[in-house]
């Protein structure tokens, strides 16, 4: 009697055991991340301008005027072509890159003044970019194998209900042990980063602000800030006159192109 | 130019910077009492318009620099003035370019294609326009580049009241040539050019007159003459980037009349990223540099290694630094040179230059400018 019992229990656990036992916090981690990239797929490629000011701990600002290019990759990182118009000394100058999950990602810049493309490497991904708060890393293509996820809590930020997942970099590199990640439940955008250095302590606080909605599906913030917890500087993004889908292939993504980028 | 102008998609551009440098000598010149201090002023603007959805586009950067001391080094070019069309797989320029090839940071072995202006600045990274016919065509197996280039530059030298002269003044209006088409000889460039996974990769051949002439003295030995021969080079250059290493090798064969070597610089950078944590980047930098000629002949660099380090803030301001040493390994011979920037604001930028010599041998071709040492201090504006 006992013994059919615990059969009939274990049966029904067997059954049940997918409703009555939660998905693990990482489970539940990566299903979120999945569902946010899943929502921003299928923009095949995109154009945008943006305004990049620094700001130091005295409040001096300067401004870096820039366009970027992005090729979306099925199965692989994205392309990215970026081109800078201002400061001045720098005009001209241009920024290929494969991206890839694990593998290092592949860098060209081009220098004008000297004609000259050179190949560089793509372990910096720690440093910043063109001086700001921004890392390499903070700005390279979001994809999944580049991070372990862990669920943590739901939080409302800003009126918005938000899954707040743990994310630790898989990449070699990194400047971060982890990073925790505001996603907003309704559209699964993201809606805040905090990043901790290597020594495990809160370093940057990143914002996504200004969200518009593009071909009916693909969320952009308009501006996005950058906050140093540590050095008291910031950067801010400003985005505008985004293009999607204007017909570009991986030949406008070649070597060759930087030469010609104005 | 107005036939392929519609006038609705007009979109002139102008940009460029114009510049004061200010040069100055440690010691006093070998040759002549020529000064210590020589000032100069920049201006190189750049115009630029595109139509045809970007298809089209005409590129115009001439360059003026203005020497108090030195005539020679006073002198105005045509950087580019440049039509290119671009289309699916090929793209076409005409007019004047500039061409960089190489992956290299001594010496630009494989780099041809533009005449050295050499009065600008002795590292030889100065360029004068070049005429040509550029064709590109891109395949799934590589870039291919011809080159037509029906006129020939001559290289710049410095004037008698200038600083690092070659051992007597250039007497650049009386230059000569091997070829009866004289400066008309048509010069022919093919190009291969590839990147696989972490390599890249360039094969070029160039038949035409040879950028580099035989300085030849003249007949009341009074001057020295530049005599332009014609040659073949084939050259080789491919860089393996891994991870913080970028491996890199350029190596030519030039066949004259008078000569034929092999020449070769390999070596290797390696970036320390974010050191001592802070945002500076540290960058070693060795290669050796090798030459079947010798010291006495055209090139300095026969037996010699390269050690440097470019140091990169990753500041706003954009500051750097370069540091670098060339050792002949032959003899006691060196050089050391120092390249520093920083962007003042959003349209300055200060550059600080200095090039020191030691050089005791004297049948080195470096031995006529043991004694020009220099600081140069340059303030730009871009517009």
């Amino acid at each position: 009697m006992y013994n059919k019992m615990r059969h009939y229990l274990l049966l029904l656990m067997l059954v049940v055991s997918p409703w009555v036992f939660a998905e693990t916090p990482e489970e539940k981690g990566r299903a979120i991340a999945l569902e946010t990239d899943n929502r921003d797929k299928g923009w095949q490629d995109s154009f945008a301008e943006m305004k990049m000011v620094l700001r130091n701990r005295h409040g001096e600002e300067s401004v870096r005027l820039i366009r970027v290019t992005n090729l979306e990759m099925d199965g692989d990182g994205d392309k990215g072509l970026t081109v800078f118009d201002s400061p001045r000394d720098i005009k001209g100058t241009a920024f290929l890159s494969y991206s890839h999950s694990l593998v290092p990602d592949e860098q060209w810049i081009y220098l004008p003044a000297l004609k000259r493309v050179k190949r560089i490497s793509s372990s910096n991904k720690s440093g910043p970019f063109m001086g700001s708060e921004f890392a390499y890393e903070d700005i390279s293509s979001f994809e999944i194998p580049k991070y372990s996820y862990l669920y943590l809590h739901d939080e409302m930020l800003d009126g918005n209900d938000c899954y707040v997942l743990e994310l630790r970099p898989q990449y070699k590199h990194s400047g971060y042990t982890k990073s925790h990640v505001w996603a907003d439940k309704a559209e699964y955008r993201i809606q805040k980063v905090d990043y901790y250095d290597r020594k495990n302590s809160l370093l940057k606080i990143q914002r996504y602000l200004d969200y518009q909605l593009y071909l009916e599906k693909y969320w952009r913030a308009h501006t996005v800030t950058m906050d140093n917890q540590q050095n008291g500087k910031s950067t801010t993004l400003y985005w505008q006159n985004f293009q999607f889908r204007t017909g570009l292939t991986a030949d406008d993504f070649k070597k060759n192109d930087l030469k010609r980028q104005r | 130019m107005g036939s392929f102008i519609t006038a609705d998609t007009l979109a002139l551009e102008l940009s460029g910077y114009a510049g004061a440098e200010y040069r100055y000598f440690q010691h006093d010149s070998v040759i002549s009492s020529v000064g210590q201090h020589h000032p100069s002023l920049i201006l190189a603007p750049e115009l630029y318009e595109e139509w045809d959805g970007g298809k089209q586009s005409l590129l115009f950067s001439p360059f003026l620099r203005l020497d108090r001391e030195d005539a020679e080094r006073t002198h105005a070019d045509i950087r580019e003035l440049q039509w290119l069309l671009v289309q699916d797989d090929w793209e076409l320029r005409v007019g004047i370019g500039k061409v960089f090839w190489g992956v290299a940071e001594s010496q630009h072995l494989v780099d041809v294609i533009n005449q050295t202006d050499l009065v600008e600045n002795s590292d030889t990274e100065d360029k004068i326009g070049q005429p040509m016919i550029n064709l590109s065509v891109f395949q799934d197996w590589g870039t291919i580049d011809l080159f037509v280039m029906p006129y020939f530059r001559e290289r710049t030298f410095a004037g008698k009241n200038g600083r690092l002269q070659a051992p007597l003044v250039v007497d650049t209006d009386a230059a000569k040539y091997e070829s009866g088409a004289g400066r008309h000889h048509i010069d022919l460039a093919l190009r291969w050019s590839q990147s696989i996974g972490n390599w890249d990769i360039g094969l070029s051949h160039f038949y035409g007159t040879n950028r580099e002439p035989q300085l030849l003295l003249n007949a009341t030995a009074t001057a020295l003459t530049p005599f332009y021969e014609t040659m073949h080079q084939t050259g080789l250059d491919a860089q393996y980037t891994a991870d913080s290493w970028l491996w890199k090798l350029e190596t030519i064969r030039r066949e004259t009349h008078s000569d034929t070597f092999i020449a070769l610089t390999g070596g290797v950078e390696y970036t320390l990223y974010g050191v001592f944590e802070t945002d500076l980047d540290v960058g070693l930098i060795t290669e050796y540099l090798f030459d079947d000629r010798d010291d006495t002949q055209q090139t300095a660099f026969e037996d010699d290694v390269l050690m440097g380090a470019r140091l990169t803030w990753n500041d706003a301001q954009s500051s750097e630094l370069l540091v670098g040493l060339i050792q002949d390994l032959s003899n006691e011979d060196s050089a050391w040179n120092i390249e520093a920037s920083r962007r003042i604001g959003d349209r300055w930028k200060v550059s600080l230059e200095g090039r020191f010599f030691s050089i005791h041998d004297d049948k080195s071709v470096l031995y006529p400018v043991r004694r020009d040492n220099y600081f140069q201090l340059e303030l730009s504006r871009y517009f």
